[in-house]
């Protein structure tokens, strides 16, 4: 482009000899220059993500012993296992439910938060962030011994109002509505802070006209609010059924993945099959069933991110 | 405010504007109520953790009122803090942390800078690929990953596998990419008159990113650091499938193998440590939670 523009007036441009090969140059040091300082990162995502994944393809195709091709062996493998579909129905049920409860509880505590003076919404803003910031692992340990069996606190409270006491993370049905309650707990918080920042971007006057129109709450929400927020909540959203979609510490300590395999999903199954059961290409075709709907969720992001990108 | 004026307005004009104000009343009465019952629902499980973790284990097998300490006892914490395994995986995570935050921003802040001020070939699509592939979650890599550090270690003979070090590798592809994106995002925002008045002084690159810049940025760079410090000091799973002997484990795997043996657990103990585990998180959280929301907000925002 820029010899373009120099070719016309090339009488000007040899008056000046040095001045423009100074300019190339440091136009070659600047593109050299930004290209080293991208370099560690460039490096880092090749041979440390971009590497491993697609080696993931190549190990879905071979035996346990990773000695014979069995090009999609293991996949028939996977969809004549009940187990497999079973992964796949909790995988699902798992992460859209969590999301869904995730949103709603982040979007209703974030309007509550939002209605009270300003001088107060810090501390209350810091007190529910808390699930956010303690490391998963952690928290999960304390819900598990809240649930547990013999010694459940739950159930201790529960028993003064009649309620017998419920196999938290024993019975099929309650383990799996444990493991999401954990993740509701631990993920709400971050829908609760986006929608937080966005509803504070939505200017006053829009509620103000739509109180002059005589619109009740549910018509502000429904006119005003949601509007103005839907690209953060289509953002977060996808984001959060990426990263539930993707989760394993929750799980993995909660339950396991039992009582027989029924909270099981694509991480911990992987990780069984994988690590546990030492059967890594078995375990690396689990894990690549995740592909299809994060890159779907990623490609509606950056759509979005972009979008948001070119309004500011 | 309002229902002071209101008060003092003539009793006919009252009728609306008062039953206005005792919705707004009602209204804040019922967010404060509701508020306290999602803070009593966030925070029973850390509450939960420091009453256990003052019970001796006879007081826990004694099956008392779970939510009520009848004789605090610290032998818990002195039983840990003690143990020169525990202090052993803390000092794992805390150093495998203070590595990583440190590698993490010798990448992304270069890179994000070449990113956002530097155009060159391929930059827009760098910065794409960026975003995606911190949306490319840790359980779809660690088994290829696994794999890829075991056969360089047949290779090479530098075993890397169960050994802390290894996981001073791993964690950057998790951190790098979101701080290089919101660093991209705080570079992006700030005037370009003021790295061009800086070039103009005759200042080299280097010397805008690090005069103009990094301090300019400060708070980007600050809410870059705590994140990288949280994933870091929070990961679970590379962990779990990377490193296997005792001496060589961090905090949360170490917790997990090594205080729950067999059938065997030891509630106090557990609980003294997920609570030791979660503190330097909650710290950091507790004096720099501006700049941790901050960085909460901007990932999914240019900016």
């Amino acid at each position: 482009m820029a010899d373009v523009a120099l070719q016309p007036d090339r009488v000007g441009a040899t008056q000046t000899p040095r001045k423009r090969s100074s300019l190339q140059k440091a136009l070659k040091r600047k593109s050299t220059a930004a290209f080293l300082m991208t370099l560690p990162l460039i490096i880092l995502i090749t041979l440390l993500v971009l590497y491993p994944a697609f080696y993931s393809l190549h190990l879905a195709t071979l035996n346990k012993s990773m000695q014979r091709f069995v090009g999609l062996g293991n996949f028939e493998f996977l969809f004549k296992r009940d187990t497999f579909w079973l992964v796949v129905k909790q995988s699902c049920i798992f992460a859209i439910t969590a999301v869904v409860f995730k949103a709603l509880i982040g979007f209703i505590v974030a309007h509550f938060v939002h209605n009270i003076p300003a001088k107060g919404q810090r501390k209350w803003r810091g007190m529910l962030l808390v699930p956010w910031v303690i490391p998963p692992a952690m928290s999960t340990l304390a819900w598990l011994w809240l649930f547990d069996p013999s010694y459940s606190a739950f159930n201790y409270t529960l028993s003064f109002f009649g309620i017998g006491p419920i196999p938290w993370t024993g019975d099929a049905t309650w383990a799996r509505f444990s493991v999401i309650l954990v993740n509701v707990w631990y993920g709400a918080p971050f829908f609760m802070i986006m929608y937080l920042a966005s509803l504070k971007s939505v200017p006053d006057q829009l509620y103000e006209a739509a109180a002059i129109d005589g619109a009740n709450w549910w018509q502000r929400i429904w006119y005003v609010t949601l509007p103005m927020m839907r690209n953060i909540i289509a953002i977060t959203t996808l984001f959060s059924l990426i990263v539930t979609f993707a989760n394993f510490d929750i799980v993995r300590i909660l339950t396991a993945g039992g009582p027989l395999d029924h909270t099981h999903i694509f991480a911990t199954w992987a990780f069984r099959i994988g690590i546990e059961g030492s059967d890594i290409p078995l375990g690396a075709s689990v894990s690549l069933f995740m592909v299809p709907i994060l890159a779907v969720a990623a490609i509606f992001i950056l759509r979005d991110v972009n979008k948001r990108g070119n309004e500011s | 405010m309002s229902t002071v004026a209101i008060d003092k307005a003539a009793p006919t004009r009252t009728v609306k504007y008062g039953s206005m104000s005792r919705d707004r009343t009602w209204a804040l009465r019922w967010s404060y109520f509701f508020l306290t019952l999602f803070a009593i629902f966030s925070l029973l499980p850390p509450i939960y953790m420091l009453i256990t973790s003052l019970k001796s284990s006879a007081e826990i097998s004694a099956a008392t009122n779970p939510w009520w300490v009848f004789h605090p006892t610290l032998d818990n914490y002195i039983g840990l803090l003690t143990s020169n395994q525990f202090l052993r995986f803390f000092w794992n995570s805390a150093l495998v942390s203070i590595f990583v935050v440190t590698i993490t921003m010798l990448i992304s802040v270069p890179a994000a800078f070449a990113l956002a001020r530097m155009r060159f070939w391929g930059s827009a699509t760098l910065a794409t690929g960026v975003f995606l592939t911190y949306l490319i979650p840790d359980s779809l890599l660690f088994i290829p990953l696994f794999k890829v550090f075991a056969l360089f270690g047949d290779w090479t003979g530098i075993q890397l596998i169960n050994r802390w070090y290894v996981l001073l590798l791993i964690y950057p592809t998790l951190t790098v990419p979101f701080c290089t994106w919101i660093m991209i995002g705080y570079f992006a925002s700030i005037p370009k008159e003021l790295d061009e008045a800086a070039i103009i002084d005759g200042a080299s690159w280097f010397q805008t990113l690090t005069r103009i810049f990094i301090p300019v940025a400060l708070p980007g760079l600050i809410a870059a650091t705590i994140f990288a410090f949280t994933v870091s000091w929070a990961q679970f799973l590379y962990p779990l499938v990377f490193t296997t002997s005792t001496d060589q484990l961090v905090l949360p795997v170490g917790i997990i193998t090594t205080l729950i043996k067999g059938d065997v657990f030891n509630w106090g103990q557990i609980m003294t440590g997920a609570l030791l585990g979660a503190a330097p998180p909650l710290i950091i959280y507790a004096f720099l939670m501006d700049y941790y929301i901050a960085g909460l907000t901007a990932g999914a925002t240019k900016g």
